[in-house]
């Protein structure tokens, strides 16, 4: 239970952190000094005090939006095996059950964009469901190839499966996975290739074009959110194949005190790697990406064809 | 991709360090900003002089990110609206209409003469007026076009960075 | 105990009623008569709704059949959960039927289709009473609807082939007399009754040729007696065939499926609630009954030609559901789209029967039939709510609909209900259905050979595609269709509809939500249904802390009711928190941010067709999209251009590749035949005669 509350404030307070450290990256590999690691703090911090904005012709799906995807993120936050395997919350610590909470907190963002009646709205959220729907076999073969070696899709019996067997995950259906899983977390939240979440050009926006209506409190819950789902996937990644330092149930405060050092450390250098890898690539065109997906599909039927000739 | 890595580990740091902050008065609507503003470009009809120092301003040699200000695509995101040029006769409407999408507490920054009293383009035909009268202006960038240090001087008053 | 009455007409009915092993009340009055009893209760409010349609005057006439239907959808929602508790009832009448008697008998399996049809019926009769009172309220409509659902009650009671075929038909017939009843209001309708009258007979004739074979080769017609015969193995594969292609047509199961978008449009709104909730079941009912039950199993290949039939048909159906703009036949396609993957685990149960692993095998089909019971609700929800807003605006196009949120609230409040629980996403009920089906998938293949491991990671990964096209397809009617601002003049004069409308759409959101938050309620149920059919032992899924679905043998658990309890705490943190840090400013309304311009116009915002266009684009290999140009230049001068039209279309291309050719065909071979009719006396004398020839010939040498 405290590992779990532990999770999810270490998570929410150290999400716009993760975002500072990516942008600083960028900056420092572009040869730009950045604003540095506090300045989305501080930028949540602003607009939390800003004035909210009802525009004419929107209603309650609007305004539900932002809280959907805020609440669907958080629970996904408890549910996570991060810092601690033991969930509180068991009922609700599977592999679907997760991918579909995150889906969900997506439709709520592409409802809210659709609820303005600007060209803009629909716009974001036909390519957002575009993007979600190719996603969707990708993700769930992913979590077939995870959970056949442990013939559970329980997120904690898989985390405590690959801690007891560290090597089972130098295997080919292993690293298989990894890879679609990485492709998975791009595309789910909107990183280069597949969606430049810094544009300005709404010609090519997938997840801007969606909340270009919010300002303040609503604004912030909707950046706040996005940066928990990307904490939250790379620190599942991180869990899934390298859960090294995660303290299992009962542990005592040494061993929690290492975990949340440990996720720190894993999150942070996933994420180094995910705003390195930005400053070498361009977003694609939007009907390459199907492409993209298509090619990760085809991986993890490879990891599940692996999984069962190789066990 | 190796050469592009290499390139990178080659140019290292291209950002001047930050001149001396000047002391000014911020405006009354920037008191909550503290560190942090998010600004909305707009170009009431400008001959894009100013627009070019802005891409400087926000480029690597002066990176105006550093002191916390970052330029934003729709007003609704935004803390201040940033216009440059003589607001011509078919951008009137659409600058108020801007100003007025974005959330309180807003300021408008006008950048260049233009902006500030028309400039070369006064008495023009397309022409209505100076920014401040179209919409309430807090603060003012002199220069045809100004410099960067300028804006960044302005952005600085701004968010106390 | 038995019972044996006779009645004055020296013919004699054997009813038998056996109480359920489970029945606490032991040695007072017979309380296991009660399934019959609700039975025999709801097929005679059936009748008497007809009776009162044909009989009393217009004005009081929808209200009363449509109340008299919907006691006899409870009273056979009573009688399915009492089948479904393990009390077994049968019926034998002999006189009823000519030569072959009419053998009624509820068990386990039966009793489940049987709830999920009264319980459609009653929601669309309730609805039924408001939606038909203007136009709709003739004899012959008011007295069809309950002749149909009487029909729908007989299928699963049937205990022999003539009572299965002669519900059967009078199912079709039922259906086909509503399918057209607005025949005079548009041309659409009779073409769809058309193709839907064929299709369905078409079907029949080849359900009666598999089952009057099984009869034959068994010895007798009645189940009892085919479930200990043993046919041989040619027999079998031929007689599976031919019923599972007739029934996976009644399913809407791609290739056959393609009366059903055309049909379910042009039916009135409650008939399409019926139609596609409880009728297409049928077809399912039909599958398991006859390939599980009856045939006892078979060989593993008849159930990977089932699988294969319904991934193909969940994809197809979901894929031609993202591209349409008319809701009702997007609801149609999405019909198509469930139902494959409900026979994606019909068959993923049979491969595991034949390969011997009962426990998955009987987990496959628990999700299965709970897919079967969520689709139900949810999209009789969805259509209801889909014929509230034909009945407020007019129109069923999603490019001339919107804004309907604040001229019919609590329609869009429903719809958003049904659009979740379609989207198969927490917390509707549509993913715990979803999730059982994908976990009886992912847990098979340690077990398998090499067939498990090609097929199963294919057919998670159609089931997963097909999950997300359904997000998109609701996103896209539910965002479209009820958001923004209205695109059209009926969607700006909109209204909310009467109460009883109201009260339809209020019943099956209430069982969505119940089937949401409460599905341990039904798996002890589905776990009898199922043993009676697949054998094994024990439940599949248990049930711990009243909560949490628990698998058998694997180590997987879900709890629906944790999910919406968090999801609400988490809602209400996330509404209180930022006000603790935060605004002290109240929300001020402002203009919409359309970059300045203006004026917003309704034509500005995105349509259904233009929603969906990435994924067509995506897909489009397989939609194949037509379009048209047509340029109509000036009567002076062919230079200049008077008008220029654009059509865009996605036709059904398995009814463009397949059924036209086809159809094609037959026409021009029915004009060639018009040649033997050449109006000369001799030739047809002629014909008579060489007839006659050939025929006394055959016989001569077949005897």
């Amino acid at each position: 239970m405290i590992g779990a509350i532990l999770q999810v404030v270490l998570v929410v307070a150290g999400a716009p952190l993760l975002v500072g450290l990516m942008r600083q990256v960028r900056a420092r590999m572009e040869g730009r000094a950045g604003a540095g690691v506090l300045q989305p703090w501080r930028d949540l911090r602003k607009l939390l005090r800003k004035e909210a904005i009802n525009p004419h012709g929107t209603g309650w799906v609007f305004r539900l939006a932002p809280l959907l995807l805020a609440a669907t993120a958080l629970v996904v936050t408890a549910v996570v095996p991060l810092v601690t395997t033991a969930s509180p919350l068991d009922g609700v610590a599977d592999l679907f059950a997760v991918t579909a909470l995150l889906a969900l907190g997506s439709v709520a963002l592409a409802l809210g964009g659709l609820d303005t009646g600007t060209a803009f709205g629909g716009m974001g959220a036909s390519r957002e469901v575009t993007v979600l729907a190719l996603v969707e076999p990708t993700i769930l073969l992913s979590v077939f190839a995870l959970s056949v070696r442990v013939g559970s899709t329980n997120l904690g019996a898989i985390v405590t499966s690959t801690v007891n067997d560290p090597l089972a995950v130098i295997s080919p259906v292993s690293a298989l996975a990894a890879v679609t899983l990485a492709v998975v977390i791009i595309a789910e939240t909107g990183r280069i290739p597949v969606d430049n979440p810094s544009t300005h050009l709404e010609l090519t926006m997938i997840h801007e074009a969606m909340v270009l209506e919010y300002a303040g409190p609503d604004l912030a819950l909707i950046e706040w959110a996005s940066a928990i789902r990307l904490t939250v996937l790379l620190g599942l990644l991180g869990s899934l194949f390298a859960p090294w330092g995660i303290a299992a149930a009962g542990a005592g405060p040494v061993a929690l005190l290492v975990a949340v050092l440990a996720l720190a450390v894993k999150v942070g250098v996933l994420g180094a790697l995910l705003a390195a890898g930005e400053v070498f690539m361009a977003k694609l065109r939007l009907f390459r990406i199907p492409e993209l997906l298509a090619g990760s599909f085809l991986m993890a039927l490879l990891a599940v064809a692996a999984s069962f000739f190789l066990a | 991709m190796v050469s592009l890595w290499q390139k990178i580990r080659r140019t290292g740091r291209v950002a001047e360090p930050p001149p001396p902050r000047e002391r000014t008065d911020p405006p009354p609507a920037a008191a909550e900003l503290a560190g942090s503003v998010q600004i909305r470009h707009v170009d009431a009809g400008s001959c894009n002089g100013c627009e070019l120092e802005i891409a400087s301003t926000f480029g690597p040699v002066y990176d105006g990110e550093r002191y916390g200000a970052r330029l934003v695509a729709s007003p609704r995101h935004a803390d201040a609206l940033m216009v440059t040029g003589p607001v011509t006769r078919n951008m009137a409407t659409a600058l108020r209409r801007t100003y007025e999408a974005v959330p309180e507490p807003r300021l408008v920054i006008a950048l260049g003469d233009c902006a500030r009293n028309c400039g070369v383009f006064a008495g023009a035909y397309g022409v209505t007026g100076a920014v401040s009268d179209v919409v309430p202006v807090d603060v003012e960038v002199p220069g045809c076009p100004p410099p960067p240090e300028a804006i960044v001087a302005a952005l600085r008053g701004l968010t106390g960075r | 105990m038995t019972g044996i009455v006779t009645d004055a007409a020296m013919s004699t009915t054997l009813i038998t009623s056996v109480p359920g092993t489970g029945s606490a009340v032991t040695g007072l009055a017979d309380p296991a008569g009660a399934a019959g009893a609700s039975f025999v209760l709801a097929l005679a409010l059936c009748l008497a709704a007809a009776l009162v349609a044909l009989v009393l005057p217009g004005r009081i006439r929808p209200a009363a059949a449509g109340a008299l239907t919907a006691a006899a959808g409870a009273a056979a929602v009573v009688a399915g959960v009492r089948a479904v508790a393990g009390e077994t009832w049968s019926a034998w009448l002999p006189d009823l039927l000519p030569l072959l008697g009419v053998r009624l008998g509820l068990d386990p399996l039966g009793g489940v289709f049987l709830a999920v049809t009264g319980a459609v019926a009653v929601c669309a009769a309730i609805y039924g009473i408001g939606y038909t009172r203007h136009g709709l309220s003739g004899r012959g409509v008011q007295a069809a609807l309950p002749l149909f659902v009487a029909a729908m009650l007989l299928v699963p009671a049937a205990a022999s082939v003539s009572t299965f075929l002669v519900a059967w038909e009078l199912m079709a017939i039922a259906s086909l007399l509503l399918v057209v009843a607005e025949h005079h209001k548009r041309a659409a309708v009779g073409e769809a009754g058309l193709w839907y009258a064929v299709m369905t007979h078409l079907g029949f004739a080849v359900i009666l040729a598999g089952l009057a074979a099984l009869a034959a080769v068994s010895g007798g017609d009645a189940f009892d007696r085919i479930r200990e015969a043993t046919p041989s193995a040619a027999a079998a594969n031929l007689i599976f065939l031919a019923t599972f292609a007739g029934f996976a047509s009644k399913a809407g199961i791609v290739p056959l499926h393609v009366w059903l978008p055309r049909a379910h449009p042009e039916a009135p709104s409650q008939v399409s609630a019926l139609m596609s909730a409880a009728m297409v079941n049928m077809g399912v009912y039909g599958v398991v009954r006859v390939g599980l039950d009856l045939l006892g199993g078979g060989p593993a290949w008849w159930w990977l030609l089932v699988l294969a039939a319904g991934a193909l048909s969940a994809l197809y159906g979901i894929l031609q559901a993202v591209v349409a703009s008319d809701l009702k036949r997007l609801l149609g396609h999405s019909t198509t789209e469930n139902m494959g993957l409900v026979l994606i685990g019909v068959g993923a149960a049979g491969f595991f029967a034949a390969s011997g692993s009962r426990v998955l095998a009987a987990l496959a089909l628990v999700a299965a039939l709970l897919h079967v019971i969520n689709h139900a609700a949810f999209k009789t929800l969805l259509f209801l709510a889909a014929g509230s807003v034909l009945h407020a605006t007019g129109t069923r196009d999603l490019d001339a609909l919107g804004g309907l949120r604040e001229r019919m609230p609590y329609t869009t409040g429903l719809f958003a209900l049904g659009a979740l629980a379609a989207s198969a996403l927490p917390p509707g009920n549509g993913f715990v259905s979803e999730w059982l089906l994908l976990q009886s998938l992912v847990n098979s293949l340690p077990e398998g050979g090499v067939a498990h491991a090609v097929t199963m990671p294919l057919a998670v990964g159609v089931i997963a595609l097909s999950a997300g096209l359904a997000i998109a397809t609701f996103v896209k009617a539910f965002g479209v269709g009820f958001l923004a601002r209205p695109r059209g003049e009926g969607a700006a004069n909109a209204h909310e509809s009467p109460p009883t409308m109201l009260g339809g759409m209020l019943l099956a959101g209430a069982a969505c939500v119940a089937l949401a938050l409460a599905p341990t309620l039904l798996l002890p149920g589905l776990a009898r249904a199922v043993s009676g059919v697949v054998g094994g032992t024990g439940d599949p899924v248990t049930v711990a802390g009243a909560a949490t679905l628990r698998l058998e043998g694997i180590a997987s658990t879900i709890s629906p009711l944790l999910i919406a309890a968090w999801l609400v705490a988490a809602l209400v943190l996330v509404l209180a928190l930022p006000r603790l840090f935060a605004a002290r400013r109240a929300r001020r309304a402002a203009r919409l941010w359309d970059c300045g311009a203006g004026p917003m116009t309704a034509r500005m915002e995105y349509t259904a067709t233009s929603f969906a266009e990435p994924l067509g684009r995506v897909f489009d290999d397989v939609l194949e999209p037509e379009s048209d140009i047509d340029v109509t230049p000036l009567k002076e001068s062919a230079y200049l251009v008077e008008r220029v039209r654009f059509h865009a279309r996605v036709p059904d291309r398995i009814e463009r590749r397949l059924y036209e050719p086809v159809l094609a065909g037959f026409a021009v071979a029915g004009r060639a035949a018009t040649r033997l009719a050449n109006g000369s006396v001799h030739r047809y004398l002629a014909y008579g005669f060489y007839a006659l020839t050939g025929a006394l010939i055959l016989l001569a040498v077949l005897t």
